[in-house]
Formats: C-alpha cells, structure tokens, sequence
C-alpha cells in the first residue's frame, strides 16, 4: 500500500467561518495503481490533492505514505517528502523559464541529498524517457505546450518517487498533446509507476484504471473505471454523438465531436435537431 | 550540505538574473557604486597625500625637535623677543638633563656681505652651529672636513659653504682652502657641506647660498646677535612626548617661571605635526566613511525594493521550488545570496569608477595626489561592507520569500 488514509478532516478558517474541506475520508492506493481523482469544485478535490503532496497537513486523520505517517511530520521533513517520494505536474508547467529544459529537469535534485552526484546523468535519463533527448538545450519558450508539459513529466520522474501527482495536467494543452501525455502517463503506469490524477475531464479519467469522485469532503464512489457509471454513461454519450457527427460529414464533425466531448451528449442532440429540422 | 550546493548554484543562477536585468540592476546597485566610488576615492587620494607628506617628513628629518623662545598671548607689549629666547645655558642643561636628547644644537644667526676675491654678495645668512648639526640635518661635509672642537673653543675663522654659494661666489669646484670675507673678516673654506632638497612644505626647494661658522665664531662676530633656536634630535621617534615634558620642566625651573605662567617658549617635534596629520587623516577618513555609510543605507534600501519585486515576481518559482522539496532555509540562502551578488556587482563596478578616478587624480599636473593608490584593505573593506549591505536589507525579503505557502505562492497570479 503506497497511500492509506483514514478519517481524513481539513478544517478551513475563512475569517470566523470554519469551513469543512475534507469530513473524514478514507482512501488506499496500491503501488503502481493509476488513479483518477474527480470532483466539481468545492468537492475537496484540491484540499485532499494538498495533503496527498504533502503541501499541506491535514487538521485530523491518519495519511500514511509509503509506510511514513506523514500528518505527524514537520515542515522541514515534510519538503523532504516531498522531494523524494512526490513527482509533482501541474497544469501550468511551473517551468524556471530561464533554465535550459535539462536544468528545470534537475531542479529537484539540487535540493536532493541523494542523487546530486549523478543529477545530470539522472537528468538526462529522465529527458529521454518522455522522448526530449533532442531538447535538452532548450530553454522552455522555445518549446510547445506539449514539450513544456513532458519536460515537466521528466522533473517529476527525476528523483524516482513512489507517486505521481498530477494536477488537471492536460488543463493547458490542446486534443492532441492531451492526448500524447495521457499515453506517456500509461505508459509510465505499465513500467509501474503510481500515478494520481486529479482532475475534472471524464476523458483523462478515463485512462486511469481507478475513478474516485469527491463531493462535499467525503468520498462518493470509487470503482475501476470499467464498473463507473458515471464515466460508463459519458463513454456512451460520447459515442452516440461521435456517430452523429459522423453521419453529418466532414464539415461538422470536428465542431460537434468537441461539444460533444466537452458538455456530453444531452447538449450535442440538440444542434443534431436543428439541423436536421433545417435540411 | 545541501546549503553549500545551493549557496554555489544561487550565484550563477543571480549572476543570471543581474545579467538578463542589467538596466534594472545598475539602478539598483547605484547606491552602492556611488558609495563605494567615492570611498575608495577618497582613501586612496589621503593615502596618496599621505605618502607624499610623510616622505618629506622623513627627509626632514621625524626625529627632530625644535625650541625657540616664544611671547605669550596678550603679553606682547610688556615682554622683549630678546628677554625669552633661548640661551645657551638652557641648551647645555637641555643636553646634559634630557637623557632621551640624542644631540643638540643651537643656532647663530646672522646676516653678513661675503666676498670672494671676484664677487660680493649681500645680506647672506651665516650660521652658527655645533659640530652635532650635521648629525641632526642629515646633511654631511662632503669636502674638506667638519669643525672640529678646537674650531668652536677657539673661535677659529673658518667656515663651510654649500654648492650655491661655490656657484654664487664663482669660487673652485674644490674651494677648500680658499678664503672668502665675511663681514670684513677673512674666513678660510674648510669643507663643502651636501645640500638636501626638503621639499617646498619646509621652505626648501629654492637652495639659498649658506654659510656655516662654528658657534662660538659666530657669536664672536656679533656678540648682540640672536640665539635663533636650538634643534635638538630624539634618541627615538615614540619619545616625543616624554622629550617635550622634561624640556618643559627644565626651561620653566630655570626661567622662574610660577604655576599660572604661560610658557615663554615653543617646543615642536615633528613626530607630533605627523601624528597630527594622521589625526586630520583619520578624520577625513571618518568623515568619508559616513557618507559612504548613508549612501550604502540608500543603495540598501534599493536593494531591498528590487528584492521584495523580485520575490514577488517569483512567486510562482518560490512556490514551485518549495513544492519540489526546497526547504525554507534553502530559499532564504538563496534570495540572500541574491541580494548579496547584486551588492558585490555593484561594489566592484564601484571599485572600478574609484580606480578610474584615481587615475585622474594622478594626472592632474603638480598635484601632491600623484602617488594615490587605492589600498588592498580599502577593496576588502568595501567589499565586506557591501556584502553586509545585502545581508541586512536582503532578508527581509529572503525571509518574505521563506515563509510563502507553497500552495498560495502556486495559485499567485
């Protein structure tokens, strides 16, 4: 077991409100699990990704990873975790943008205390294995979204941690280099790594093989994606109007493949309606 | 460990932001070029002045102590030049009492026509010395021979002159034996005496024709002259103080003089107008040192406007950094370091423009800056006193930067 968590509670004081994030969740993810963490905003999506990166400290509950009961830790053990055991990616990349893509690659190691000897060496590894060997001089806005975003992937593998930890990580990129990293994030899952994804598209979840939904700081259903109806009903929905795009040619189908991708079915049918009505 | 790490990457990674922002650096590093331009500046000019002083100083002779009789303030009307100068009963005690009085000399003076077999010159000063002048001037006979004792004892008419006389006179390049007059009486040459360029600071520069007799020759040829002043040479440079008291003592006991009575007399060592150089020096020094301590309190305060921007600027970065496993320590040292890179630039852009000036100092025509020099420990001490600059106004933004939640530092806009 990478992560157990156990009557998770993050209590917020906004002004003299006290608002409750997170109302004693629980939550276990085996090594080289790759999960999908879901939930509308306000759900404790982001409190609960927080702790899990150890950003943050949770008010009651256990959180235990990789057999370190973390929620006890200080600051400066905690940073530590951090940068041994969580490869964080983020929406926006968070790239140092005057470093070449090989020195934001080794950032996390200059703050290392185990693999500074050979950080470029590992640097270097890292650049390769999400398929940059050939960008390595580049500095970040000399590259495209999907570069930034993989050489971000590389600085999160380069200390070899035992999780993933992914923040909307397709938010910023278009179908295709969506696309690209959600295959490199399989691909990454097959060699064994543990990868959590928090985010709120059903068709990046639907590559993880386990969907957890979060709603008002409890934990509202989790199952492999295979047995969740929510994403089944979507994968339908999707379906249905990938064919009705389809039957209406070229012209529409990449206008309505991508509200259809974007708001479900129930709002594709009606421009099918229309346009039927209007031939 | 990991600090030495971070502290060697931080600097590149400063150098780096300096350079990508050099307008914005310079501005902000001005303070503290100004600052330390002008105080290399400076030192190096009052070390170069200094240099120059003490140089004359020492061709002057740092031992020497000089005492002439003196009229007190508001007495000028009741007492005569002639009643408090100093005589010779007062020289011999002084010579026989003060046990740290190497040598001593009093000085005849008197103003004679000279003559040589061609040439007549007028109102030419001639001294009368003790044997022990040479000692004392550092100024030895090069020709011929010194008066010897039985010269004084016996009033003996014989003299030494100098090159400008020899030259004024029109007399041999070798005139030791000749006889030249000196106020009507015929003097023989007995040696040629060196003469010493002191510098214009004591009257030197411009040599005058002398002429020197042994005193009690001197003294003979005009029994109503003036006993100048006596000069007197220090065992050792640090006895000056010593010196100046137990003449004082002797003088006022043989000149009766009571408790509230003035001095009638003037005791000078030039280890004290050297000393009180190095006083104004230091002041001067001083002085400088507090311009420069605002102008680093300014150029301070610059550096901590930058740093505050910068951090803010790199919230994200911070936020990124801390997520990654960055310690707040570990950032702190780094916009420290920062800051205290941005100083050192400075500084050093400063140490040049001090080093430019200097060079223009030296090329001014005549000056007494032509040997400034800015020194080693003025270059550490401008750099050290940069580095504290960007310590101390540097942390409060460093610890700004520490204490960012990493969460908030990441949503930060």
């Amino acid at each position: 077991m990478v992560i157990r968590i156990r009557k998770l509670e993050k209590v917020y004081k906004v002004g003299v409100e006290r608002v409750h994030a997170l109302r004693g969740l629980d939550l276990d993810i085996k090594a080289n699990e790759f999960v999908a963490i879901m939930g509308a905003s306000g759900s404790g999506k982001s409190t609960l990704m927080n702790i899990l990166g150890c950003l943050d400290r949770p008010t009651r509950g256990v959180y235990e990873l990789n057999g370190k009961l973390t929620h006890k830790l200080g600051g400066r053990k905690l940073a530590r975790v951090r940068n041994e055991e969580i490869g964080f990616i983020f929406q926006s990349f968070e790239l140092l943008p005057r470093a070449t893509a090989l020195k934001n690659v080794m950032l996390p190691l200059v703050y290392s205390r185990r693999h500074w000897i050979g950080a470029r060496r590992r640097a270097k590894g890292a650049l390769e294995r999400v398929g940059l060997a050939d960008r390595m001089r580049h500095k970040p806005n000399q590259l495209s979204g999907g570069q930034r975003q993989r050489v971000a992937v590389a600085r999160a593998l380069v200390s070899s941690p035992s999780i993933l930890l992914a923040d909307e990580p397709t938010g910023n990129l278009d179908s295709t280099t969506s696309a690209e990293i959600i295959k490199l994030f399989e691909e990454l899952h097959d060699e064994g790594q543990t990868i959590i994804v928090v985010t709120h598209e059903e068709e990046v979840a639907g590559h993880a093989g386990r969907i957890v939904r979060l709603r008002d700081g409890f934990v509202i259903s989790d199952n492999p994606t295979s047995r969740d109806p929510v994403h089944q009903e979507w994968l339908k929905a999707s379906a249905r109007a990938a064919t009705a795009a389809a039957a209406l040619g070229d012209g529409a189908d990449r206008q309505l493949g991508s509200v259809a991708r974007s708001s479900g079915v129930v709002e594709a049918k009606a421009p099918l309606a229309h346009e039927e009505a209007a031939r | 460990m990991i600090i030495f790490r971070v502290l060697f990457q931080t600097v590149f990674l400063a150098l780096g932001q300096i350079f990508s922002n050099k307008v914005r650096s310079f501005l902000t590093t001005l303070g503290i070029i100004i600052g330390v331009g002008s105080i290399v500046a400076v030192v190096a000019a009052l070390t170069g002045l200094k240099r120059n002083i003490l140089t004359e100083f020492e061709t002057f002779g740092t031992k020497k102590v000089y005492l002439d009789g003196t009229i007190p303030q508001g007495q000028r009307n009741q007492i005569s030049w002639r009643s408090v100068q100093v005589t010779l009963e007062e020289v011999r005690a002084i010579e026989e009492h003060c046990e740290s009085i190497a040598r001593i000399t009093p000085h005849w003076y008197g103003s004679y026509d000279i003559a040589s077999t061609e040439i007549a010159l007028q109102g030419v000063q001639v001294i009368g010395i003790w044997p022990d002048w040479h000692a004392i001037e550092n100024r030895q006979v090069i020709r011929g021979r010194p008066f010897a004792p039985m010269d004084d004892a016996e009033r003996k008419p014989v003299c030494l002159i100098n090159d400008k006389a020899i030259e004024e006179l029109n007399l041999n390049r070798d005139p030791v034996g000749s006889y030249i007059l000196v106020g009507g009486r015929r003097f023989l040459i007995i040696g040629v005496i060196e003469t010493k360029d002191v510098g214009a600071m004591f009257g030197g520069g411009d040599t005058r024709s002398e002429v020197f007799v042994p005193f009690n020759t001197a003294v003979n040829l005009n029994p109503d002259g003036l006993l100048n002043y006596a000069m007197a040479e220090l065992t050792s440079a640090d006895k000056a103080d010593e010196v100046q008291a137990d003449m004082r003592r002797i003088l006022r006991t043989m000149r009766h003089l009571e408790p509230e009575d003035e001095d009638t007399f003037e005791i000078q060592v030039m280890q004290q107008f050297i000393d009180q150089f190095n006083q104004m020096a230091r002041v001067i020094t001083a002085g400088a040192g507090g311009i420069v301590g605002i102008s680093l309190l300014v150029g301070g305060i610059g550096i901590m406007n930058i740093m505050l921007v910068s951090v803010s600027e790199r919230t994200r970065e911070i936020g990124l950094r801390k997520a990654i496993g960055a310690k707040p320590m570990i950032i702190l040292t780094q916009f420290l370091v920062e800051a205290v890179v941005l100083c050192l630039v400075g500084a050093a852009i400063g140490l040049l423009g001090g080093q430019g000036l200097v060079l223009l100092m030296r090329m001014i025509p005549d000056s007494p800056l032509d040997q400034a020099s800015v020194p080693m420990w003025a270059v550490a001490l401008s750099a050290g006193f940069s580095a504290a600059t960007g310590i101390v106004f540097g942390m409060f933004p460093a610890m700004k930067a520490a204490r960012l939640d990493p969460i908030e530092a990441l949503r930060h806009e």
